[in-house]
This record gives C-alpha cells, sequence and structure tokens, in this order.
C-alpha cells in the first residue's frame, strides 16, 4: 500500500473537491468512500429496472465556482441539459405561475402589474442582500478572537464594502437577515402561488417553517449560489445528477487522488494526542498525517474518534447540534408523460399553493407526524433528455416536505401514509398520474441517514441556521475546519458554507490546511 | 428512624424546610449553645458550638467532631468507571488502589477548574466522590461513551470528620481498630448490621479520620464516639473552627479560594490548576482528560495566577485583603486568612500574579481595613510569600499512629 499525506473520509462531492485541491497542493491524496461509486449526495441511481434517478439532490444550484473552474469539470464531462431553469409554481386548476431567469427575474402567468412591481422591487433588495453573503462562502468563518489567524484584510474588505450600501440600506440588512420569510412575503407580496413558492424555497432541507424565525436567510443563501457562471440560477446536468459525481471523480482520479470504494472507516487511530490513521470496518489500518472527515461531524467525533479523547464541552456541543432532516426524496417511475395541467415539464415545478401551506406542512412533522398535504419540489429529469428511462416513459423525482425524522417515527403506518398523502398531492395537480406509476421509491429522513450516514436525514449534516452558521458551524471552536486533536481536520457539508452540491466546504477546508500544514 | 426521614423529605414540601437537617441534627442542635447555624449545600450546619477558641484548640490538642453529611457525594459504578474518572479528573486513577483516596481537581474545556474533591476507590469498579458543589449534570454528560453509572448518594451517607492528635485514641477506645491504617487508606467494620467505613483522611492537616455510615446509624455512631472520648476532650465542632485550622494547613475551599468554572459570570474569575498551583497532580503521560489541550498550551504560554500562603507581620487577619507591590500596585487578592493560634503567625492563603509569587515577591504588602469602633483602620503591613502547608505535624502521618 502506497503512503498518502491526507486521508479523506467521505467522497461525496465535499470530499472529491477537497481531495482535489489537496493533491493540487503537491500532496498525495487518498479519499476512502464507503459506498460502492463516489459521489455522495450527487449519486444517481437506479431505482426500478430501466429507471434511473438521482439519489438525493436533483438540481444544481450551489456549485461552488472554484470547483467548477479548477477541477475543470466540463473537461471531465460534466455538461448541462438545461441551465437558467424556470420555476414553476402550480395551480391545481392550471393557473401556473412561471419565474424565469435568476430568482425570478421574469414572471409569466395571470400576475397583476402592481405585483410584478412590489416582487421586482423585492427580488433586487434580496439579491442585493444576497451578494453580501455570497463571498463568505468562500472564505474560512472567523474567529472571534485576537491573533488567530483571520483572514483580516479579507473580511475587512467585506466588511467595508457591506457599510457601504449606506446607513439605511445596512440597517434593512440587519432587519432582513434574521427575519422570518413569511413576514417579509406578507408585507411585499399578494400573490399566493408567489409567496407559496418562495416560502417553499426558503425552508427547502431546513428543520423550519416560513413563520420560524430566521427562514429568509436560507432564501438569501440559496440566491447567494451560483451555476455554471450565473448567480441564483438553476441547472440540470446532462446524464442526470450522477453525471455530477463521475466529472468530480474522474477530476479528482485524473489530478492523482485515489479513491478507495467499499472502504468504510470505523475508527481513528489516535497515538499521542494526534490522529495519525483510520481503522477501516475490514480491520485494516491506514495511516497518514492527515486527516480529513468529509462526513457527518456527529458520527466523525462521537463515533470514529469517540468521546474519550475529547473534552466533555466539546462532546456535549456536538451531540446537541441540532441535525433533524425534514426532506423526503421519491422518485416515481412512470409509464407515460404526466401532465400537470399544461406545466412545462422542463421546468422546476412546485407544489405549493400558498406560504400557509408550507407552514402547515410542517406542523405535523413537529409532533413526529406526517403532514395531510405535503408540500414539494418536482423534476422530471427525462424530459430533459434521454436515457433516464425506456422510450416514452418518465422519471419523477420529488423532494417532498416535511416528513417526521428519527427512528422512533420511521414507522411502516407513518411511510404509508406519508406515501400515500404525497401521492394524493400529486393525483390533484396531475390527474391521471397514479395510474402511471410503475415503479417507486421512497426515502424518509431514516432512510436517507442509512444509507448516506447523514445524520437525522439533514442533508447539510447538521442543520444549517443561524445558530449553526458561519463560526458556529458545526459547533463554535471547531468553525475554522481544524478539528479538536492535532491531525484531524473536517471538510464535510457539517461545516460552513454547509450542504448542497456544492464542494465549497471540502474546498474550503483544503485552502485551509494547505496555508496551515506543511506537507 | 427520625434521621432517616430528615434525609429524605417528601419533595413536594419542600417550602417547609428551606433547609434540611442531617442525620446527626439531634446531636448538633442540642449541643449547638450558641444557635449558630449556617446553610451548607442545603443543609443546616453549625457554624460554632459554644467557643471558636477551644473549638480550634481541640482540634490541635484532644479530638473532634465534625458533622460531614452535607458534602457532596457521588458514587460512580461500572466496567469503564476508572477509564471515565481519568478522563473526567487530572490526576490517574489507574494509579489509585482499592481501598484508598486520593485529592483532585477536574477542569473544563478550557482546563479550568470545575471543582475538587477527594476520589475513593471502594472495589474494583465503584469509586465515589466527594467534592463540595454539585456536578451531576457535568458527570452525566461526561459520562456519554462510557460504561459507568453515576449516582448521587449525598443523602445516602452519613458523615462526621474525627480529627485531632487524640482521634487515634478515641477510635480505639470506641473499638475501632486502625492501628495499621495509613494515611489516604480506607478501612470498614462492622457495626449493627451494617458497616462502617473509616478512611484515614481529613481537613484540618491533624491526625485524624473520616466516618462514613448510613444515616439511620448516624446518632448511634455519634454516641459511641462521644462516650469513647469524654476522657480525650472530644467536643464538636462548627465550620468557623474547621476554618482556621484548614488554613492553617494550607487547604482550599470551592466558592472560597477559587470560582469553579461552571459558576463563575466574569470570565477572568475562573483558575487553572496551574494558577492554584495545584498542577503538581496533572498526569499528562495518562491520556486524554477534560482540559488536557487547554493546559498543555498554557504550560507552554504560562500561567497569570499562583497561589501562595503569605505571613504577614501583625497579628490582624488579613481576609479579602488587597496585595500590593512596592505599596501601589495591585498585585493579588487574598481568599483566607487568620492568626493562627498554633504556629502564632498571622497566615493568609492568597492569589498573586506571576511573577510576584517568585522573582518578584521580595516587596508585597498587604492592605488591611481593620474595624475598631466603627472606624476603619488602615494597615500596611508588609507580608512574605511562605510554604504552605503553615502547620504540618508529624502525628499527622504517623503509622501506627500516637496514643496521645
Amino acid at each position: 500500500m502506497p503512503s498518502f499525506d491526507a486521508i479523506i473520509i467521505g467522497g461525496g462531492t465535499n470530499g472529491l473537491a477537497c481531495a482535489a485541491r489537496l493533491q493540487k497542493s503537491g500532496r498525495k491524496v487518498l479519499v476512502l468512500e464507503s459506498g460502492s461509486a463516489p459521489g455522495g449526495g450527487a449519486l444517481g441511481a437506479d431505482f426500478a429496472p430501466g429507471y434511473r434517478a438521482p439519489g438525493l439532490a436533483h438540481l444544481v444550484h450551489m456549485l461552488d465556482a472554484r470547483v467548477e473552474t479548477d477541477m475543470d469539470l466540463a473537461r471531465h464531462g460534466l455538461s448541462w441539459a438545461a441551465t437558467d431553469l424556470p420555476s414553476t409554481a402550480l395551480s391545481a386548476t392550471g393557473d401556473h405561475l412561471v419565474m424565469e431567469g435568476a430568482a425570478g427575474e421574469r414572471l409569466t402567468g395571470s400576475v397583476s402589474a402592481e405585483e410584478r412591481r412590489a416582487w421586482a422591487a423585492l427580488r433586487t433588495e434580496l439579491m442585493a442582500f444576497a451578494d453580501v453573503l455570497a463571498p463568505f462562502k468562500e472564505l474560512t468563518p472567523p474567529r472571534l478572537a485576537k491573533g488567530v489567524g483571520n483572514d483580516v484584510w479579507q473580511l475587512g474588505k467585506l466588511g467595508l464594502k457591506t457599510r457601504m450600501m449606506g446607513k439605511d440600506r445596512f440597517r434593512e440588512f440587519l432587519r432582513m437577515l434574521l427575519i422570518n420569510v413569511h413576514d417579509v412575503l406578507n408585507d411585499e407580496l399578494t400573490d399566493p402561488r408567489l409567496k407559496g413558492l418562495l416560502a417553499h424555497d426558503a425552508v427547502l432541507g431546513t428543520w423550519l417553517g416560513p413563520r420560524s424565525p430566521n427562514s429568509l436567510i436560507h432564501l438569501l443563501n440559496r440566491f447567494a449560489g451560483q451555476v455554471a457562471g450565473k448567480r441564483a440560477s438553476l441547472a440540470v446536468p446532462a446524464g442526470g445528477m450522477g453525471a455530477v459525481a463521475a466529472a468530480m471523480a474522474a477530476s479528482a482520479t485524473a489530478s492523482g487522488v485515489t479513491i478507495r470504494t467499499g472502504a468504510a472507516v470505523a475508527a481513528l487511530i489516535v497515538e499521542g494526542d494526534r490522529t495519525v490513521g483510520v481503522t477501516l470496518a475490514s480491520g485494516e489500518d491506514l495511516r497518514a498525517a492527515t486527516i480529513i472527515s468529509a462526513i457527518s461531524p456527529k458520527t466523525t467525533f462521537l463515533k470514529l474518534l469517540g468521546p474519550r479523547h475529547l473534552d466533555t464541552g466539546f462532546v456535549n456541543r456536538i451531540r446537541h447540534m441540532k441535525s433533524r432532516g425534514g426532506a423526503a426524496k421519491l422518485n416515481l417511475a412512470l409509464k407515460g408523460r404526466p401532465d400537470f395541467r399544461g406545466a412545462d415539464l422542463r421546468s422546476r415545478l412546485v407544489i405549493a399553493p400558498d406560504e400557509h401551506a408550507v407552514e402547515l406542512a410542517f406542523n405535523a412533522v413537529k409532533y413526529g407526524e406526517a403532514p395531510d398535504r405535503p408540500v414539494m419540489e418536482i423534476l422530471v429529469p427525462s424530459a430533459f433528455e434521454g436515457g433516464h428511462a425506456p422510450d416514452g416513459h418518465h422519471v419523477l423525482s420529488a423532494i417532498v416536505q416535511f416528513a417526521p425524522c428519527g427512528q422512533a417515527v420511521g414507522t411502516d403506518a407513518i411511510r404509508e401514509r406519508y406515501r400515500n398523502q404525497t401521492l394524493a398531492v400529486l393525483e390533484q395537480h396531475a390527474p391521471g398520474l397514479a395510474d402511471l406509476i410503475v415503479g417507486e421509491e421512497l426515502m424518509l429522513p431514516a432512510d436517507i441517514e442509512a444509507r448516506h450516514g447523514m445524520v437525522g436525514g439533514n442533508w447539510h449534516h447538521g442543520e444549517l441556521s443561524v445558530e449553526q452558521m458561519l463560526f458556529l458551524r458545526p459547533v463554535p471552536g471547531i468553525a475554522q475546519y481544524q478539528g479538536p486533536i492535532a491531525g484531524l481536520w473536517l471538510a464535510g457539508a457539517g461545516c460552513h458554507p454547509g450542504g448542497g452540491i456544492s464542494g465549497a466546504a471540502g474546498w474550503n477546508a483544503a485552502e485551509r490546511i494547505v496555508r496551515e500544514v506543511r506537507s | 428512624m427520625r434521621a432517616k426521614t430528615a434525609m429524605k423529605p417528601d419533595p413536594r414540601l419542600h417550602f417547609q424546610a428551606p433547609l434540611l437537617e442531617t442525620p446527626f441534627h439531634p446531636r448538633t442542635s442540642a449541643a449547638n449553645r450558641l444557635n449558630a447555624w449556617v446553610p451548607w449545600g442545603g443543609y443546616s450546619t453549625v457554624l460554632e458550638f459554644e467557643d471558636l477558641a477551644m473549638e480550634h484548640s481541640a482540634i490541635r490538642n484532644a479530638a473532634t467532631v465534625y458533622d460531614l453529611c452535607p458534602m457532596v457525594k457521588y458514587r460512580v459504578r461500572g466496567r469503564e468507571a476508572a477509564a471515565y474518572l481519568n478522563r473526567l479528573t487530572v490526576r490517574n486513577v489507574a494509579k489509585l488502589q482499592v481501598g484508598s483516596v486520593h485529592y483532585t481537581i477536574w477542569c473544563d474545556d478550557a482546563g479550568k477548574i470545575v471543582d475538587d474533591g477527594t476520589l475513593f476507590r471502594l472495589a474494583d469498579d465503584d469509586y465515589r466522590i466527594c467534592c463540595q458543589e454539585r456536578h451531576l449534570p457535568w458527570l452525566l454528560d461526561s459520562a456519554h461513551g462510557f460504561d459507568v453509572t453515576i449516582e448521587e448518594v449525598t443523602e445516602e451517607i452519613a458523615a462526621l470528620s474525627l480529627q485531632g492528635p487524640c482521634s487515634y485514641a478515641v477510635l480505639k477506645a470506641a473499638g475501632f481498630d486502625v492501628e495499621t491504617l495509613k494515611p489516604f487508606r480506607i478501612a470498614t467494620f462492622p457495626v449493627d448490621g451494617g458497616e462502617l467505613m473509616i478512611s484515614r483522611t481529613g481537613f484540618t492537616g491533624d491526625l485524624g479520620y473520616e466516618l462514613w455510615t448510613s444515616p439511620d446509624r448516624a446518632l448511634a455512631l455519634w454516641d459511641r464516639l462521644f462516650e469513647a472520648g469524654a476522657l480525650y476532650g472530644i467536643r464538636p465542632i462548627g465550620s468557623a473552627a474547621l476554618d482556621m485550622a484548614r488554613t492553617e494547613a494550607g487547604f482550599i475551599i470551592t466558592n472560597l479560594d477559587f470560582i469553579p468554572a461552571h459558576q463563575a459570570v466574569r470570565e477572568d474569575r475562573v483558575r487553572s490548576p496551574f494558577d492554584m498551583s495545584l498542577d503538581w497532580m496533572i498526569d499528562w503521560e495518562k491520556g486524554h482528560f477534560n482540559g488536557r489541550r487547554a493546559l498543555l498550551a498554557e504550560r507552554e504560554k504560562g500561567s497569570e495566577w499562583a497561589f501562595v500562603g503569605l505571613d504577614i507581620e501583625g497579628n490582624v487577619s488579613a481576609e479579602h485583603a488587597i496585595i500590593y507591590h512596592d505599596k501601589k500596585h495591585e498585585v493579588g487578592q487574598i481568599t483566607a486568612a487568620c492568626w493562627s493560634p498554633t504556629v502564632k503567625r498571622n497566615i493568609a492563603l492568597a492569589h498573586v500574579k506571576r511573577p510576584y509569587h517568585a522573582e518578584k515577591s521580595g516587596n508585597l504588602w498587604v492592605e488591611i481595613y481593620a474595624m475598631r469602633e466603627l472606624q476603619y483602620v488602615k494597615l500596611m503591613l508588609k507580608a512574605r510569600i511562605c510554604e504552605r502547608p503553615f502547620f504540618k505535624p508529624a502525628r499527622r502521618t504517623a503509622t501506627p499512629p500516637g496514643l496521645f
């Protein structure tokens, strides 16, 4: 076995991004992936014979620009079946509202001129605030202490830029930063479809309802993302989401990274208060001076490293880190083309009739129950290109919220009810859909945890909420990617700036490691 | 059985008794001629029974009994109890033999002291922690990932401290043979159907023992000691006399000599083992323990404070006085002080900024405001750093102990 400078645990998007960046710095990097293929949340999978669907994520809108460019994903096979994807707020009566361009630059549908003006004004403001947040995604979060290696120059520049927006705008920025999305929408807008879609987007992948405090920041975070050089834009990878995983893995491999699949890490090896290697589930020991965990922080510290190598207060913070997943993944194999009352299937379809529907869907899961009427984001990958399903057949991929999380609520009865309620909502918006179903797969948060190791089924490896953001992510003290024990680093979605098909956390971690550790 | 009832009141009726009575209350209240009570850990305890000078004198010249029941006690049991305690505390628990006791401290993540106490190893996987403050949440949180059970047993144990040069003689007269019992060792004796545990430990820096039994046997134990000790001048002592004795012995008390990390409100009030000059206890080689990484960094960087003994001119007690260098710059404060009747010196325990504890300790002064008939008399007295303990008699550790 050749020796490596760094071992990365977890071959998801962040693990691969981190590996590629580190390998470029001249280090020899080994990526250990427990599954049969690298890619994590970006993987695709055959869920029924002949039908292929995105395993978790089905859209790209957060891809880190450095990852996209420096890993040269285009050269390694990534192309887009569609960029600048419109979003359709589905109406049960066919009166759809379509948002086109970046963050809904143009509205199509029956919308009053007044509402269009109101949305244009709100959108401009949200985009401006998102602009303030965007550069932080590519930075190591600062530490609130003196002489701890903060990038003072960079932070100063960003701070100054923020202040340059003027006193009134800055005050408005601070007001909006921690507000809930429901209040903002109702202050500014009236169209229920528009409010429903924005409320839905704000809480997608979170454990928040639109009325929960701080829910607007997720919308800002979303608008701060980019793909294919365009801010606040959505893209569908050609060949399905799995193509992103494949391109990242190919790029990493081409740069010299070694990827081992089927290599589950059972424990970290600690010698002299330093992590010096990993023990695989097979019993094999692998050693390297730098160990990087791109998997969940909870798993990393509580299982792989173990509390006895950590301080009690730190273990408490990790144990109490919130990690509830409310998003379920539904894949349907359809023997015909679904018809959402004329909606363009080459768009992102959102069923969230209004902001209250989103809040009501969240209510149920607070009590471990399935909602009567879940809200969802739908993509029909087979509408963009062939290869996802047999000719004339289709694949429907939906992220359905809110699903009860935790083992206790993963019972068959709840699963059955969640499935039935979801299909009922779908049937209402696409009559006849039920008769087209020839195969299906529903993953509740507990299933996502079991398959992908995301604790609680939360796709950010820990909720991306204000109290767990920036220098508080994953927990205070290790927000700069450096673990509490020498030799151990974090690079997963549990770190700043969180998950999504992005690679930003992995890339940031690698940048920091390159700066701090001599190879 | 009255004592048992006193220890386990109906929790719903807590408002009727803001302070609990210890199992020895029938005896301590009868002997408390000054009716001087102070709260301690939720219990009424005696500050002074009759005469402070007589009580202190008995500690150094006869035998004394002190009611220890309010001391907080935790039982730690299980396969990984030793590993758990090694991670919790700074000393090496693997070196603590069954039937032994050691003094120890435990720290938070930042390496600041949470509390100090004694750790008893009762059996292979059975330990008892005795300390001043309550820590059950911290102890339980620390147990995550360890195969241990932790319970608070404060109310299940009645404890007395028997201290003084005649304490061995009293025990012998009472029928307990502790002749071969060395300091920090434990012996057990059967008593009317139950068990009495005797440890050669104490808080006076003198020859002494601590006796541990169940609450229902508390009064019988008290009576047995006082019957046996009558001719040795045995007497109960309150916290005031003990406080003088412990100052002479150089022992510290949580919340009097340092603020525990979990209670400090002001961030500069917490203290590390180095600050309290307790770093000698740290076993750096035993593996990880709470605060180890922070303490290693502090060892590299140096500490801000040192904890020292002071000898101050004159005979006016300097409690809570400020310490100055060259009569001008504040360099510390006194946490415990008394004029010691035993060593006939004006002694104190103090926090002193480094390096005024050593290299620059030559010009230290203590500012005392002595209240004299409704007016403060301000004194600036010369202070000299000196060895702790101030009083360390050979009889404290002699085995077999002297039959005075």
